[in-house]
């Protein structure tokens, strides 16, 4: 796990064509064509969009028979998410000492009046 | 004590700008919030990791001010930290610039600000913009813009 691919995987999310093609993914995995249906785009441009998602270790494409369906490789969104669940904790760690300290404040306060 | 479920702190890192917004609700009045922002007394009991004493040097948190506090383990200065309070408006809004001394070039800007809710509750807004998406992502990834080390290795080996 480097950060290099955490950069990898927001600059991939970074567009909103690719975000809809994961949130597709995520429901399955599609062809190229299938992705490109729903979008008013070549099957070139949503190709070129598939290259930066399989480059960012997202979206990977395996061969089956005649197709190359696109498969969402979860674990790695997942851990996109982790990293981020790791900085929230450790606000949290501290927001969660800020509490104690207004709780004080609060009581002293309270004696004060 | 009270107790304070419900108010997880919520990050967000928008995918095409370079920044960080945390938020956070608190159950005490907004002027109390606030001074425990800026009193250094009191904020060195709340800034920094577990475990890590944060050694306040300079905290003078007024439009012009700046501050300096380094993160000690074992009676050992490991980390510092500076910046400079850009505005300070009592009760409602600091802005200010942090770095880490580790990434002397990197420098976020940082503002905070703090809302009245009903029942003397208050939530307070940190909105961070550092200079690319790049540097926003290692921030995200290291957790060390807020001198924040704690559990790091063992999350490490658990990432793999």
């Amino acid at each position: 796990v480097t950060e290099d691919q955490l950069t990898r995987v927001f600059a991939a999310l970074a567009d909103p064509t690719r975000r809809d093609i994961v949130a597709r993914l995520a429901v399955g995995d599609a062809t190229v064509g299938q992705l490109a249906e729903p979008y008013a785009v070549s099957l070139q441009a949503v190709s070129k969009h598939l290259r930066v998602l399989t480059g960012s270790g997202l979206v990977s494409q395996h061969r089956e028979g005649q197709r190359r369906p696109c498969h969402l490789e979860a674990e790695v969104l997942d851990l996109m998410t982790k990293w981020i669940e790791r900085y929230r904790r450790q606000a949290e760690e501290r927001f969660r000492r800020l509490d104690a300290v207004l709780d004080e404040m609060t009581e002293t306060e309270g004696d004060r009046s | 004590m009270t107790t304070h479920t419900g108010h997880e702190t919520t990050i967000s890192a928008d995918p095409q700008l370079p920044t960080i917004r945390i938020v956070r609700e608190f159950d005490a009045p907004r002027a109390t919030v606030f001074r425990a922002w800026t009193d250094p007394n009191l904020v060195a009991k709340w800034l920094g990791p577990k475990d890590v004493e944060m050694a306040i040097e300079t905290w003078e948190a007024h439009t012009g001010g700046r501050y300096r506090y380094g993160a000690m383990r074992n009676g050992k200065r490991v980390a510092g930290f500076y910046g400079s309070f850009h505005a300070v408006r009592a009760d409602e809004r600091i802005v200010q610039t942090f770095t880490y001394d580790g990434v002397p070039d990197g420098v976020s800007l940082d503002t905070v600000t703090f809302e009245e809710l009903p029942a003397d509750r208050t939530r307070v807004v940190v909105l961070s913009v550092v200079e690319s998406l790049e540097a926003r992502d290692a921030i995200l990834a290291s957790g060390m813009a807020h001198g924040v080390v704690e559990g790091y290795e063992r999350l490490d080996q658990l990432l793999g």
